[in-house]
């Protein structure tokens, strides 16, 4: 039965965009169209022309490398920050409303002065993703690391854990699933703002690329470069729910467990 | 004055008795908001090697607080305790500790085997390989050798609690100290875990201290029963057992002594609660 349910909601998971993307490929096929909204075979002509491969290299590729480098960055320091934190709960007190402060302002709004500060290039974008992701991931790690079950960190004492497999073994693992959700956060954080920075001012990448289209009136490459944002945004959340899905098993059995 | 000389010769033929730990004038207040609360007033006991002794007491009595000041995990306000003869400071070597929430204490992001292995990370001397064949051994003395690889929440909690006690007898500990082990399985999985209880600590020679609410298990268990009473609490009453060292749910339950010594200790914790409710009145 659960099985079946499964089966049914990642059929529908891919069938309700297909339905529409095939509504859209039959209207335009009937005429029903306009300038802004050209028909979907025009689109996937034009997505084929230019991204299958002609700009991967000029545009495809510094963009993903920008989202690969600003969220490993912000994973990488916001994990470290997060858990120092989090094991000196005064210095944490002090700092979480700074950093409450600095999540709360809209991390586009910082983008003109990293341009000023940082130029146009790739570091700029990577300082415009951390500029996000990193509170989120800090915020995250510190409050679940600050958080860790009394009993769990009883035992670590009694059981005279090495103070390494505290923290790696006790410590991380308890606070991993908060970790997670943060870091499943700051992926969308850091696609969203990687194309932002792009198209406020660029040389290169997708949103470039879109914004680039715009100032030449070829609607039906805008909207090829949003199919392509799409597509990205859609594969990189399926990838991170695999690994998440295989990290975070124990946890998923768990709650399955409680619940019952 | 024959039941007294068979009770001399009874402990005369148990292991050695010299005072494996003792708690002097333990006392515990704890500041809740500005107001000074005093849970343990004035506690001494004193545990031979090998001895086990059950603590009783109403709920509230400070029997989790006092059995966390023996195990290290909280500093005392007043007094000391002494494992070996040394007045302990933080948690001692040689005693392992089995907590009352299995649940909690094993971790469920660890499978079965690498949650009785992770204690034993800590020492030098045992490598890898011997680690595991430690572990291996804890876990088919506790009946749980097919186990190994499940995650303890896929185990039912009288399994759970084998694991921990596994967990705790892999660390070789001279001490063995429960916090009401018991108190969330069933009846007939509670008994099976007395019996394995007493059986381990037979084997491994360990002096035990167990703090429950049951005050037949606490007979059943025990050498001496003390009896946590009063306000700031101290130890009102210690109860000399001395019932046969093989023990049986079934016959030494039915003897007289042991019917005798149940309604004693439960008079000893009854005791507070008649005199409180005469209070109200």
């Amino acid at each position: 039965m659960a099985t079946h349910v499964t089966t049914i909601r990642r059929t529908m998971e891919f069938a309700v965009p297909a339905a529409l993307l095939a509504g859209w490929w039959f209207l335009g096929q009937l005429g029903v169209h306009s300038f802004y909204f050209p028909p979907l075979r025009e689109i996937w002509a034009s997505f084929q022309q230019t991204w299958l491969f002609a700009r991967v290299g000029s545009d495809v590729v510094p963009t993903l490398s920008a989202i690969a480098l600003g969220y490993a960055a912000s994973v990488v320091v916001g994990i470290a920050v997060g858990v120092l934190l989090g094991l000196l709960p005064r210095v944490n007190e002090f700092l979480t409303p700074l950093f409450d402060f600095f999540r709360a302002l809209p991390s586009s709004a910082a983008v003109p002065i990293l341009i000023v500060l940082l130029g146009v290039g790739m570091s700029m974008k990577i300082a415009v993703v951390m500029f996000s992701a990193l509170w989120t991931i800090i915020l995250n790690t510190s409050d679940a690391v600050g958080s860790v079950d009394p009993v769990a960190r009883e035992t670590s004492l009694s059981y005279h854990l090495r103070p390494f497999d505290r923290l790696m073994r006790v410590v991380l693992p308890s606070a991993s699933p908060q970790i997670v959700a943060g870091m499943r956060v700051a992926l969308n954080q850091s696609i969203i703002l990687v194309i932002i920075s792009e198209i406020i001012v660029s040389s290169s990448g997708i949103g470039y690329f879109i914004e680039n289209a715009q100032w030449t009136f070829d609607i039906t490459g805008m909207w090829s470069g949003l199919l392509l944002i799409g597509v990205i945004g859609f594969a990189l959340t399926k990838l991170f729910q695999l690994v998440e899905r295989r990290v975070l098993a124990w946890h998923r059995g768990l709650h399955r467990k409680a619940q019952l | 004055m024959s039941e007294t000389v068979e009770r001399v010769l009874d402990r005369a033929a148990r292991p050695g008795r010299r005072p494996k730990i003792s708690v002097e004038g333990l006392a515990k207040c704890y500041t809740v908001g500005g107001s000074v609360h005093q849970v343990l007033g004035d506690v001494s006991l004193s545990v031979g090697e090998n001895e086990f002794v059950s603590i009783v007491g109403h709920s509230g009595a400070g029997k989790t607080t006092l059995l966390k000041c023996i195990s290290g995990l909280e500093s005392p306000s007043g007094g000391r305790v002494l494992i070996d003869g040394e007045a302990i400071s933080g948690p001692p070597k040689r005693l392992a500790l089995i907590f009352q929430d299995y649940g909690r204490s094993l971790f469920p992001w660890l499978r079965v085997l690498s949650n009785v292995t992770l204690p034993l990370r800590a020492r030098p001397d045992i490598g890898r390989g011997e680690r595991r064949s430690i572990a291996m051994a804890a876990l088919t003395a506790v009946g749980l050798a097919d186990a190994t690889d499940h995650y303890p929440w896929q185990l039912s909690g009288g399994m759970q609690q084998r694991v921990a006690i596994a967990r705790a007898i892999a660390c070789e500990p001279d001490v063995l100290v429960m916090d009401e082990p018991f108190a969330s399985v069933d009846a007939q999985t509670r008994s099976d875990l007395e019996d394995l209880v007493l059986e381990l600590r037979r084997r491994y020679a360990m002096t035990a201290i167990l703090v429950t609410h049951d005050v037949d298990e606490s007979v059943y268990m025990s050498d001496r029963v003390a009896v946590l009473d009063g306000s700031p609490t101290g130890v009102s009453q210690i109860i000399d057992v001395g019932l046969p060292g093989e023990r049986d749910q079934l016959t030494t339950k039915s003897l007289p002594e042991f019917v005798a010594l149940r309604a004693r200790v439960l008079q000893a914790v009854r005791g507070h609660a008649s005199t409180e409710e005469a209070e109200d009145a």
